[in-house]
């Protein structure tokens, strides 16, 4: 496939969101790092093209187009907005060389506070109207729903702050989880610390930033998490529920209504989940055969906070045709605590080349 | 030919030679003391090419040489999948040293990642940046941390003196090698009781036969039964 049928492609979608009243806009493909960095750490640099320049410091070659269109759209006020764009972004791809290291996204962005349901089901709509009739099987998950029952278990802030922390770590949410839960033992290193008359004994050199104010308030910390009882057996088994399911989406908005009875902290987000398959439904998407996944989209990068979702083609070893979401959170970071609630989705066109030219 | 990269100077030459030499393979350097030139003998059909340890992955990767002499955590950091470049033929049993986490002694509350991910996140909310670790395995080291799930620390490059780079305050941690843990020590530092990323020694290794001609598969197996593997 030449780059210039992907460019041909790419530009054909991108006319599509334009006629949906998206604006078209560029961004640079050189972007200062520092953004990045701050909000991705490590991740960044380990799926980034990272430069110096003596004179602006440390650069990136885009890796994705969201957050040069935020920083956009926050300078012009605008509300409602729609965005599209079209244009190369590049990923290392240490651990599949295979994979393109660049290739071509189409977009289009929401931002629209009135109605998030709505524009959820606008952002999913558009990108399935564009994929047309591609034979590609469509993913869907909802990370506020997992957010909202983390935020409502009863127990202290500082476990929840820690565990809304991770929900996009799954691995260290299931081990704090068990910690909290006191299904794993405590740490004997831990046990001994806080047994302790005096933890400072044999502390060595105050050396480094890190204060000892600062490891003596993380000892308070562990002490009042050593007395804080356990979260119960039953919160734990509804979190499992939660983060397990893997049905069709009117099958799961009746099971977390269910769920709802004895977790109510995730009500508000389950009305949201209702009011979204309402929007989709008015769209001609169809409930009864759309998969939702409660897990999924907790592994992409930590910025989708809502609905989430994909397009995926047969053949396992491609990557998804089209990804998007919901990403609020990221706006408020990047808006100096001014949230502008936003969704929007990517297509790679060569992805949708190759899988027309399959079927 | 089958070309084999030893590191070309130091205790890693020295114990290299020994190895190959108590197998009845002479390694040497040929020529005068400053002349990266080899010579094999006990064995035909043997190039020794003698290169900085450090290049010996890159030099496999790229084919230039066959068979080489270095360190496990080299290859680990340098090349991408390195299941697929390149084929451990024998551990040497020297050069040992252990990739560790360190952090200060006088952290009393941080024993374990778990521990470091939290300190991680205060520090970070107090000094309005993320925990800066030290290093020159930037690769193992992410992958590492990664797996285990800690958050809100920034890698910080050093290519020496790391241990001091805490006192400095140019770093709150540092991720780097050590055999004895004496330095850490003497520097007021202390490894992480789950911290250990990659337990590292001198290991032979070969690129994949694949493409390699009848003759140099031919000189491998001699070589191989020469050395007993």
């Amino acid at each position: 496939m030449t780059l210039a049928a992907q460019l041909a492609e790419a530009d054909r979608l991108r006319d599509l969101f334009a006629a949906r009243d998206a604006v078209i806009v560029q961004t640079d493909v050189l972007q200062p790092a520092d953004t990045l960095l701050d909000l991705y750490g490590e991740d960044i640099r380990g799926r980034s093209y990272l430069t110096s320049d003596p004179a602006r410091g440390e650069m990136v070659l885009r890796p994705d187009f969201t957050v040069p269109v935020v920083q956009m759209h926050m300078q012009s006020h605008a509300d409602p907005a729609r965005y599209t764009y079209a244009g190369k972004v590049f990923r290392k791809q240490d651990s599949d060389p295979d994979r393109l290291s660049e290739f071509v996204q189409v977009g289009y962005e929401v931002f629209d506070g009135v109605n998030p349901a709505l524009a959820d089901a606008e952002v999913f709509a558009a990108i399935r109207d564009a994929l047309g009739d591609l034979p590609l099987r469509a993913a869907t998950g909802d990370i506020g729903i997992l957010m909202a029952a983390v935020a409502g278990l009863r127990t202290s802030d500082a476990r929840k702050a820690a565990l809304a922390r991770h929900i996009w770590r799954p691995r260290r949410f299931r081990a704090l989880l068990d910690r909290f839960g006191g299904r794993s033992p405590v740490p004997p290193t831990r046990a001994a610390l806080l047994a302790a008359s005096d933890p400072f004994a044999h502390a060595g050199p105050d050396i480094g930033k890190r204060s000892r104010a600062e490891v003596a308030d993380r000892i308070a910390t562990l002490r009042d998490d050593a007395a804080t009882p356990p979260i119960s057996e039953e919160e734990l088994a509804l979190l499992d529920t939660l983060t397990g399911l893997r049905e069709t989406s009117d099958h799961v908005l009746s099971q977390l209504r269910d769920i709802a009875v004895d977790m109510p902290a995730i009500g508000p987000a389950v009305t949201r989940l209702s009011a979204r398959l309402d929007a989709l439904e008015d769209h001609g998407v169809d409930i009864a055969t759309l998969e939702f996944e409660g897990s999924y989209g907790r592994t992409s990068l930590e910025y989708y906070d809502g609905f989430v979702f994909g397009f995926y083609a047969a053949d396992p070893n491609l990557p998804p045709v089209a990804t998007g979401g919901r990403y609020d959170a990221l706006t408020a970071r990047l808006g100096d605590g001014n949230a502008v609630p936003a969704v929007g989705g990517v297509i790679r066109p060569d992805l949708v080349l190759t899988v027309r030219g399959m079927a | 030919m089958l070309k084999l990269g030893v590191p070309s100077k130091g205790r890693l030459m020295e114990k290299t030679f020994q190895w190959f030499g108590n197998r009845g393979v002479t390694l040497r350097k040929s020529g005068s003391e400053r002349e990266y030139a080899g010579a094999v003998e006990g064995i035909d059909g043997v190039e020794l090419v003698l290169l900085s340890a450090g290049e010996i992955p890159r030099e496999l990767a790229a084919g230039r040489i066959q068979m080489g002499v270095t360190g496990s955590d080299l290859v680990r950091e340098k090349l991408v999948n390195w299941e697929k470049t390149v084929r451990e033929v024998a551990p040497l049993g020297f050069g040992g040293a252990d990739l560790i986490i360190a952090v200060p002694q006088a952290w009393v509350d941080v024993d374990t990642l778990d521990d470091l991910d939290a300190a991680a996140a205060a520090f970070r909310a107090r000094h309005g940046h993320r925990l800066r670790i030290a290093t020159k395995y930037h690769r193992l080291v992410r992958d590492f941390l990664k797996q285990a799930g800690v958050a809100d620390y920034a890698l910080i490059d050093s290519q020496g003196a790391t241990e001091g780079t805490v006192k400095n305050e140019t770093a709150e941690a540092i991720a780097d090698i050590t055999s004895t843990g004496e330095t850490l020590r003497a520097n007021g530092l202390k490894i992480l009781s789950d911290g250990m990323i990659h337990a590292s020694q001198a290991t032979l290794f070969r690129t994949s036969r694949r493409d390699w001609s009848t003759e140099q598969r031919r000189t491998f197996k001699a070589l191989e039964a020469r050395l007993g593997l």
